[in-house]
């Protein structure tokens, strides 16, 4: 067996630093199906995870990639899987299965150009809606989005930790600039390598709730073949996992999966600020839009623009109360990514009216140069 | 004027599929991010029809953080095929570094910004490996640019190549080092002369 932290600088990609992050956080589980631009990481955790003793399967489509990681997860592994565009469309559904099952895993998603099969090679940020809602019904998710290989290691080891802490899938929205993108990646000893295990379920066999809603977190996760009975299911139950069809069991079951997300959001919610305190005009910014919007701010204070960035490390759930107390103190929010208008809506709603927010936005297959924003900065702070 | 000392230097590569144009670019990157412990990215462009297409490996290496990877205009442009070439020749700037494998590009008539030319393929074919004109074009490329350290490319060719090659792959890389270093030297003794003459 090898080291599973493969402690040491490294120069590589943001897609290897992903699946690097994956066995350092813990994973030895992982079921895909190539797809440029995430292929690089199926590949390296097929070389991997043997190593670790762990399992890597190739699977036939993403649907069972989807469901064959809820299954790892369940027998008490922690466990991967990771995709672009078409696939995610098709992982979905299960996606829905585990957020209902409360069952922790992580999702990658390293975004190319759609819809459909769309741009394979080039880059796009534009499923971070389908990231929110993409699987039916009304939910809670956490999506994190990195800006450098360095960052997707760090986020991915955050992404279990936080899936095993709130019992969800949790989604890792990365890009293909990002996950093809290399660059120097530290990685630490693994004694300083902070994870969340998951907590075993003990005490009374008959008394144990699998889903049991507590004030004190998620239930213990008992593994499936562990003495304790566990009953799954995608219909809406109670805690003790068995389905209960009646709008008062809809509305406990769906009160619990809402606000174990939404009363622990300070907890989850990550951003980065760059020379926000004195700006005038607050960039909005994630990803790899997010490192062209830093130059922009070091360009447009270069020429006498007030510009300042907010990074969201953290798309999902959404920084609501950051945004709305910066479009108080800003005379303009410029959101900028790589889709015609999605978390710039979400920027929009926020700011409740209080500053203009204005959307630099491309429809994916480039990034957008620094130029590009510092120009849209200019002509705000000249009206 | 032949080595770069600016605190942020953009380089594109070029050449065609399985050339190993994205290998030369992450030898560069990661000799100056890790053997010279400066900042660097790599990108690159390929499309799906991978052999034989055009391919590109863009490196940024620079004293401070990166934000954005992209070359706008390169300071030092490396072209090994002719596509490559009348593709990114028009974003020269005058002051920029151009280099390319004589063999492999053959210059427009009215071309007159300098070039530093060397037989990379040719040079490999000698040694018994014509896909070693990547390794020739690195040495070569350090040897003339100044852009990362000797030692760095020496230490990341060694453990970036298959088990076994290593030996003939450095032997390539000192080849092409040679090349450069022997160019460089030769124009020095032209400039010098030039000047006496004055």
């Amino acid at each position: 067996m090898k080291p599973a932290v493969w402690t040491g600088d490294h120069f590589f990609t943001g897609d290897i630093a992903c699946a690097e992050g994956a066995l350092a956080a813990g994973c030895r589980f992982f079921a895909g199906y190539p797809i440029t631009p995430a292929t690089e990481i199926a590949e390296h955790m097929a070389t991997r995870l043997p190593e670790v003793g762990g399992t890597y399967i190739q699977m036939e489509d993403e649907i069972a990639s989807m469901a064959a990681i809820l299954g790892a997860s369940c027998a008490g592994v922690k466990s991967m899987t990771a995709t672009s565009g078409p696939g995610f469309s098709l992982m979905m559904e299960n996606l829905g299965l585990g957020i209902c099952t409360e069952t922790p895993c992580v999702v990658v998603n390293v975004q190319r150009a759609g819809p459909s099969t769309g741009l394979p090679t080039l880059g796009a940020q534009a499923d971070m809606m389908q990231a929110r809602w993409g699987s039916h019904g009304h939910y809670e998710i956490i999506a994190l989005a990195p800006a450098s290989p360095q960052e997707l290691f760090h986020l991915t080891i955050t992404a279990f930790n936080l899936s095993e802490t709130y019992r969800l899938p949790v989604l890792v929205m990365a890009d293909e600039v990002v996950g093809h993108l290399s660059e120097r990646v530290v990685i630490p000893p693994a004694a300083a390598v902070k994870t969340r295990e998951r907590v075993p379920a003990s005490g009374r066999r008959d008394r144990y709730k699998p889903f049991q809603r507590g004030a004190c977190g998620v239930a213990p996760m008992a593994a499936a073949g562990a003495g304790y009975a566990v009953h799954v299911s995608g219909l809406t139950h109670d805690e003790r996992g068995y389905p209960d069809m009646s709008a008062a069991g809809q509305e406990k079951m769906m009160t619990w999966l809402t606000e174990k997300i939404r009363a622990n959001r300070d907890k989850i919610i990550q951003t980065e600020s760059y020379r926000l305190d004195d700006a005038e005009i607050a960039i909005v910014s994630y990803g790899i839009s997010a490192r062209s919007s830093l130059a922009a701010v070091d360009e447009a204070r270069a020429a006498g623009i007030r510009a300042g960035l907010l990074r969201l490390v953290t798309v999902w759930p959404f920084p609501e109360e950051l945004i709305r107390d910066l479009a108080g103190r800003v005379r303009a929010l410029v959101t900028v990514e790589l889709n015609l208008g999605q978390i710039h809506l979400e920027v929009e709603r926020c700011a409740r009216g209080q500053a203009p927010a204005i959307l630099v936005g491309h429809a994916g297959g480039a990034v957008i140069p620094p130029e590009e924003i510092v120009a849209r900065l200019s002509a705000v702070s000249r009206t | 004027m032949t080595t770069i000392q600016a605190h942020r230097t953009e380089i594109t590569f070029t050449g065609f599929g399985g050339q190993g144009i994205v290998l030369l670019g992450k030898i560069v990157g990661e000799g100056a991010a890790l053997g010279d412990h400066r900042q660097s990215t790599l990108t690159q462009s390929y499309g799906p029809e991978a052999r034989g297409g055009a391919c590109s490996a863009q490196v940024i290496i620079a004293d401070q953080v990166i934000h954005y990877p992209y070359v706008r205009r390169p300071d030092i442009l490396v072209c090994m095929s002719q596509g490559g070439f009348d593709r990114f020749a028009p974003d020269l700037k005058p002051d920029s570094l151009l280099l390319i494998d004589q063999g492999l590009v053959k210059l427009p008539r009215a071309f007159d910004h300098p070039v530093f030319a060397v037989p990379a393929t040719q040079i490999a074919e000698e040694l018994g490996r014509k896909m070693m004109a990547n390794i020739v074009m690195l040495g070569f490329f350090t040897a003339v640019t100044g852009a990362v350290s000797e030692p760095a490319v020496r230490s990341t060719v060694e453990h970036s190549v298959p088990k076994g090659t290593e030996p003939m792959n450095l032997n390539a890389f000192t080849k092409g080092f040679d090349h450069g270093k022997a160019l460089l030297k030769g124009r020095e003794k032209k400039a010098a002369g030039r000047k006496g003459a004055l």
